[in-house]
Formats: C-alpha cells, structure tokens, sequence
C-alpha cells in the first residue's frame, strides 16, 4: 500500500537544541496515527513542520510518494492537509458560518456556506447550527467548528492536537465516532494525546516520540497502557535516593477537598483535591502540563481565593479564603513557573523584586507606607550572594539575568524568609544543571531544616530526584500521594494519563 | 513590499528622555513650515510664538495661570498612566470640579466666610471624582473599556455645563449672556498679580505625587500593576483596587483644577468654558514622561503653546487654533519617537514575509 504522508530522516534544531532527530514515520490513507510522548519529547515540533507552520533543518517530506516542501499552512491546506489545533483561533462575536467564511477561500457566500456547514456536520455527526454565535458555545462545539472548517477543504490528512484535551467524556466519544468515520472514508488521522486509553481505543499505529528521536511505532491495540507509558517515559528513570526522612512530622499544609472552577473555557477545573506535607517532606505533583497546575498553583498561592477557608491550613489554620499575602504572613512562601511577569518584574531591579513578594511580612521593607531601600537592596544582595547569582551591576533589572541566575534569585528570594511551607511550580524550568543542581539542593535542605515543601514539576527526573513522596495530578484531579520509592516510571505514566481518575459513572454511583 | 515594526531587543533609557526633545524639535521644524506656507517668515513668526511671551511680565504670569491646571490635571494622569489606568475624560471631571464649585455662588451667594472657599474647593474635587467613579466602576464591575467610557462622559459633562449655564443658573441681571453670577469676595482664590492658588496646589500635587511614586509602597504598587499586572496578582496587590484608585486620584486633581480655574481666573461659569486642559494635560502626561515632576516642565511648555497662540493671532493676525496645530503634531511627534525607541522600521519583501511565517 502507498503511503501517504512519509517523514524521512526529519531533523529540526532550535539553536543547539534537537528539537526532533533523524525522524522518520509513514502515514497510510485511512490510518488514525498517534504520536505519543511526554512535554518536550517533540510532538508540536514535528506536526508543526507537517502543517508548514516550521521548516525543518535536514530531512524530507513525500506526500504520495513524492517529495514535497511545505513552506506555509497555506501550501498543507493547498496538498489537503488540515489540522484542528487546541487552542482554537475564533472570534466569539461572529457566527459559526462568519467564522468558517473567513478561513474560506474565495468570494463569500454566506447561503451556499450554511447549507453545506449543515450538510457536513450532519455527515459526520457534529451538530452545529451555522448560525450561532460563537461566544453563547460550550468548547466540544467550539472544537466542532474547527473540525467541520477543516472537513470543508475536504483533506486528505487531519492533524488534531490533543483534541480531547478540553472535552468531556461524552463528548470525546462523539469525537472519536468522526474520527472513525472520517478514517472510513480514506482521510489518515494524526492524533495527539497523552491518554493512552483513548490512543488504544482509536488509533490503528502508534509513534512514540522520546527526547526528539522516534523510540518504537507500534500497533496500540497490541499494547497494555502500561507498556505504552513504560515506552513513553523510558526505563531510564532512576530511583535514586530513598533518605525517608522521619514520617512523624506535624502536617505544616494540609489541603482537604480543594475545589476551584474553571475560570475560561481553557482552564482546568480543580475536583475534590486531598494532599497533606508534613515537616521535613518534599512532596511533588507530578503530571502532564495543563492538567490543572496553573489553577492549582493560584488555589494553594491565594491568588485565587477558594470558596471555603478549611480548603487550605498553614499549620493547623485555615486560609482557603485569605489572600497571597496572608497566606505569607502565616509563614508560607511561593515561587510561580513564569519567573518574568509573574515571579518577578521584568523592568524592576532586584531589589524593588524583593519588595515584590516580601512587602507584607517583612515590615522593615515597608514602613509608614514607604518602601525602605536600603534594606530591599539588602536583601537582594544577601539572596544573591547565597544563592551565587551573577550579574553585572550590583541592582540589575530582572530581565538582563539569564534564566537560570533569575530562577535561583526568585527562589532564593523566598528561601531567605525561611518559610515554613514552600510551594514551588516548575522550579528548574529552562534552567541550566548548574542552576538547577543548585535550587534543587536548596529546597531539599529547607525540608530537611523541618519546613515542608510542595513541588509541582513536569520533571520526572527532578521528582525522583527530590520527592519524599509524588502524587499525579491529571484533569484537575489529584491521586494519593505515594511514597517515591515504591513508584515505577510505568505507575506514574499510568497515573499522568489518567488512571486515578474517578469516572463520571463512579461519581453517579456515589450520589 | 511592506513596511514592519520590529520589536528592539534593549531600549535605550537615554532616548526615552531625548524623545521629547526631538518631539520638540521636529514641532518646530513643522511648524516653521506651517507659518511659511501660510507666507510669514518662518523665523520671526516662531520667535513670537515661542520667545516673545517668555520677555514679558504678564505673559510669564499668565504662563503659571495656564500651566497651574495643565500640571494638576497632567501630574494625575501619569500617576493613572502608569498603573496602565487610562482615564480620557480630564476635560469631563475637570468641568465637573467647576460645575461644583460653582454651586455654592449660585445657590448661596451671600455665603462670604472663608470656608465657602474650602467648601467650594472641596466641592471641586467631589465633582472630579464622582465623574471619574462611573468609568472605574464600568471598567472595575463590567469590564467596560475605560478609554472609552472616560472619553464619552466628556460630553455629557459638557452638555451638562451648558444646560446649567444657559438655564437654571443663569444670572438673572446679566443681560440674558449664558453666564453665572459673578463670584465674589471668599469665594474667590487669592491672588497675586494673576497667579492664584491653584499654581501652589498644582506645586504641591506634583511633588507629593512624585513622592509617591518613588518612595511609597503605593506607588510601587501601582508601577507594578501597571507593568506586570500577574506580578501584582502575586504580590497580593488588587488591580480593582488600582483603578478606582487612579481615577479617583486623577479625577480629583482634574475638579481640583477646574474649581481654582473658575476661582482664581474667571471668578464665573460661562459658556463655551475650557480651553481644553483636561485633553491638552494627557498631551503634558506623556510629554512629561509619566513622572510627576516632568509634568511640571512639560505644563509650563503646553502653557506656552497656549499663549504663543494668543501672541500670534494679536501679532500676526493667524487664528489662534494654530495653538491646537502645535499641540497635536506634538503629541504625534512624540509618540511617534516613543514608538520608534519600542521598535524598529524594516522594509520586507514578500519572500521575507513568506519566510516569517514559515519560520
């Protein structure tokens, strides 16, 4: 059989990173094929260069068995190939047919576009009303959209990111009867998703993509989830360290039936969430990005105040519903994943960034109303010099240190306070080893000192590396937390792609 | 072929201070223009423009009279700005303080102790700022875009001002003028020659705003929402709070400016009122490099583009709306500066373009 899309030897290099090495993988006409990997093992990367959105840096394309460049979106569009990414690109104010006309070629027709978004919808069992307006939509109809905009330009090829990612059960089972269908009729399915379940359910191949290189293509039918997730994280992950430090210590965080909403159609909804870190802990929440973290960093921060104030305790006491700085004040510490615009303000000095998260339980900083200089820039010096961070000036802006120093100046910022609770997100993301081995020692000796500390990580390496004990995080829920000793890297991949989840018909059954 | 805007990698701290400088210049330079196209000699013609008020005794006084509310309502408005709060409608609120200060001669016109002046000043600033509150409310309640609420308020303020001048507090003997009474005794601002009260208070406003600006934790506050709003989230700081706060601050300084102006100046309400301070003060804003004590240069400067007009228009019989000429191809020229330290052009071809978006 002919294939129909094939990658040959395909390199893609960001500066020196290989984003995507020697890859090579064949799509055949009518083949749903899954590409399968952890953040950053080059999914994006690759589908990007298929869709023409990037260009890569050695390797080849044959679409039909002849090889083709694909300069732009508009030349995939143009061989057939369409993709239905996650973050969809709508204007909420048009309607669904003004929407789909302005991703048409030619002249409009607003009459002949309706009848035939009506007749391909029905087709394939996506229900939509052309004229709707986008913004009164639920996110499975806004998804539908892009879907039928797509199936309009009649491809040969669909490329769907994560597509079940922001869907509920439901609506992912209508999605997965399209897909089938669309496959039935010869159009070959690029599917990307970390939930194997589904993977195994859907798709006829499986790529499994590792640190940018192809490590197995597979037939999912033939394989468990667990030896998916073995082949997804790798073996090579390496239980290192077991120190458990004494389990008697006194619960400093305690979280008990966390809930938050959503707050946009892209946010994560955070469900009956249960967590306790005692003195001297490291515990880490490990997961796939966007399965909740943002939110669940802001509810545990206070920069989203939770319904219920016994949501959350410091110590015994309970905040749910006080701020971020009240929440310092009661001896916690936070540093958020984005250092520049969240952790610290990129056109203020070091100093004035102390001020930032230190104004409200440091009073020395800001007395009477005005801030005290002096001993910002006192701090400042203090956290760099402990913390080794190089700059040039004595009081640089944040943004003129490299990712690494900054990262180090943020943490040792709060480290300074010797808080008593620690909650960090991302803590050596896009850090260098040097940075990083520094941090990481950093938070593993507050907890030995008695402070407890959360850390939520994409990091599997740094998990084991520093966590007493891990609990997985995925669509907003949170598994137990279990000792990191007794988990294999098959378990947490299990776990990531959703195993603890509680399914819509348990919750029935429970009420 | 097309024309693209290139984000710079460092921008140059010196250039953000030499940008009104050259704004001020190319001003000139066009303007030297304007007045040769219109056949007077450039020269002279800029020279009574822009130097010949400055040699005078009463045109220097009238330069503090003008700049006093052009300070005042600026020194706010860059306190706002800079907590990214864009409250337009200065001319509004400012209208609104002189509506307000106006009612106590209107209704209470024998009212002649010395707090009828404090009353009248407060009353002032409570009109600035309840005109203010409704775009912080839209904005802060219903996520309204305050640009454009403060902008159109504006005109209702105006009509406002006009109804109540040619109706129900027209003065009875004053030959049917859409005018007031005439203020009288305390209810007028001290004088000195004719600078009144308001340049102090303009004084004191600029310089207690750059105080808070650059030592008080407020003002870090607001610096930071203004810069990196997630980080002032983090910091615990409400960015709610931030924008009542600014129009309130800048809403009140503008009423403050319109209740001295009608007490220290006209000592009435007539119609048509504002020469346009409250629009002309986001001119002196930005001008000013949102810091409370540029504004104070960049008042006095406007003030002169005010009066070169007046000096034009009596010297070399050109209407005096070439004041407004000035004013606008200033702000367009600044701006214009501002952006070019942000960014840089760059002629594109279409393969480049195609490039771009490929890669």
């Amino acid at each position: 059989m002919d294939y129909l899309l094939e990658a040959l030897h395909v390199t893609k290099l960001f500066g020196a990173l290989k984003a995507n090495d020697d890859v090579t993988l064949r799509v055949k006409p009518g083949e749903i094929h899954a590409f399968l990997g952890e953040n950053g093992a080059g999914k994006s990367t690759l589908v990007k260069m298929i869709y023409g959105a990037l260009q890569p840096s050695a390797g080849e394309f044959r679409w039909m068995g002849r090889r083709v460049a694909i300069p732009s979106p508009a030349a995939a569009r143009k061989l057939g190939i369409g993709m239905v990414f996650q973050h969809f690109s709508l204007f909420e104010a048009l309607t669904v047919a003004e929407n789909i006309a302005l991703a048409m070629p030619g002249p409009f027709d607003m009459k002949a576009l309706s009848a035939r978004i009506a007749s391909v919808s029905r087709e394939y069992g996506l229900p939509l009303e052309p004229s709707a307006v986008v913004a009164d939509l639920s996110v499975g109809e806004r998804q539908r959209i892009e879907i039928v905009r797509c199936l309009l330009q009649e491809p040969r090829l669909l490329i769907m990111d994560e597509p079940t990612a922001v869907l509920t059960p439901q609506e992912a089972d209508q999605l997965f009867v399209t897909l089938t269908r669309l496959a039935g009729e010869g159009c070959a399915v690029i599917y990307i998703s970390h939930r194997l379940e589904e993977v195994k359910r859907l798709c006829h191949n499986a790529t499994i993509l590792r640190h940018g290189k192809v490590v197995a293509n597979v037939d999912p039918a033939e394989e468990t989830a667990a030896s998916l997730a073995r082949l997804m994280v790798g073996g090579d992950i390496h239980v290192v360290r077991a120190v458990a430090p004494d389990a008697g210590g006194a619960v400093r965080l305690a979280l008990s039936g966390l809930e938050l909403e959503a707050d946009g159609p892209f946010a994560v909804a955070l469900k009956d969430i249960s967590l306790e870190v005692r003195a001297g802990e490291v515990v880490a929440v490990a997961g796939v990005a966007g399965n909740g973290q943002a939110e669940f960093f802001d509810a545990v921060s206070g920069e989203r105040r939770l319904a219920d104030d016994a949501m959350i305790a410091l110590d015994g006491r309970p905040v749910g519903r006080s701020g971020v700085n009240a929440r310092r004040k009661a001896g916690a510490a936070f540093v958020p994943e984005e250092r520049l615009g969240h952790g610290a303000v990129p056109g203020f000095t070091l100093s004035q960034n102390v001020v930032l998260t230190r104004h409200a339980c440091d009073p020395q900083l800001a007395r009477g109303g005005f801030v005290n200089r002096e001993a910002a820039t006192g701090i400042a010096a203090r956290v760099s010099k402990a913390f080794d961070v190089r700059k040039a000036k004595p009081d640089p802006e944040a943004r003129s240190l490299s990712g690494g120093n900054l990262q180090k100046f943020v943490v040792g910022r709060e480290l300074d306070r010797r808080p008593g609770v620690l909650v960090v997100n991302q803590p050596t993301w896009g850090v260098d080893a040097g940075a990083s081995a520094t941090i990481r020692q950093a938070i593993v000796d507050l907890a030995r000192q008695g402070s407890a500390v959360l850390v939520i990580s994409q990091d599997l390496d740094e998990i084991f590396e520093i966590a007493d004990r891990i609990a997985v995080i995925s669509r907003g829920q949170l598994s137990d937390a279990y000792p990191a000793a007794s988990l294999s890297a098959e378990r947490i991949g299990l776990l990531m792609a959703g195993a603890h989840e509680r399914r819509e018909s348990a919750h029935a059954a429970r009420a | 072929m097309r024309l693209v805007l290139e984000k710079r990698a460092e921008h140059s701290a010196k250039m953000a201070l030499l940008s009104p400088i050259i704004a001020l210049a190319l001003t000139v330079v066009v303007g030297g223009v304007i007045f040769a196209l219109r056949g007077l000699d450039p020269v002279e013609a800029l020279y009574v423009y822009f130097i010949e008020p400055l040699t005078q005794d009463w045109a220097r006084q009238q330069l503090i009279v003008k700049a006093a509310p052009l300070v005042l309502i600026g020194a706010g408005l860059a306190v706002a700005y800079s907590a990214n709060v864009w409250n337009i409608g200065a001319e509004g609120q400012f209208i609104l303080g002189a509506l307000l200060a106006g009612m106590v001669p209107v209704y209470f016109t024998s009212w002649q102790t010395p707090d009828a002046m404090v009353a009248m000043i407060l009353l002032g600033v409570i009109g600035g700022m309840a005109w203010a509150m409704a775009p912080a409310v839209l904005k802060t309640r219903f996520g309204a875009n305050d640009i454009l609420s403060s902008l159109m308020l504006v005109y209702v303020a105006q009509f406002l001002f006009d109804w109540l001048v040619r109706g129900p507090w027209r003065d009875p003997q004053g030959f049917n003028f859409p005018k007031t009474v005439n203020f009288d005794g305390w209810q007028l601002l001290p004088r000195w020659g004719d600078i009144h009260l308001g340049a102090l208070f303009a004084l004191i406003a600029a310089l207690a705003l750059f105080l808070m600006m650059t030592r008080m934790l407020k003002g870090f506050e607001l610096k930071v929402l203004g810069a990196a709003p997630r980080a002032g989230r983090f910091a615990g700081f409400s960015g709610a709070r931030a924008v009542i706060f600014c129009f309130l601050l800048s809403g009140g300084l503008a009423g403050l400016a319109g209740a001295s102006d009608v007490m220290g100046l006209s000592g009435q309400l007539q119609t048509p009122y504002s020469p346009g301070y409250g629009f002309v003060a986001i001119i002196v804003a930005f001008l000013g490099r949102l810091n409370p004590v540029g504004v104070i240069i960049a008042g006095l400067l406007l003030a002169l583009s005010f009066i070169g007009g007046e000096n034009v228009q009596v010297a070399l019989g050109i209407s005096d709306k070439i004041a407004k000429v000035f004013q606008g191809i200033l702000l367009f020229f600044l701006l214009a500066c501002d952006t070019m330290i942000l960014y840089r052009i760059r002629l594109e071809t279409s393969r480049q373009a195609a490039a771009r978006a490929g890669g």
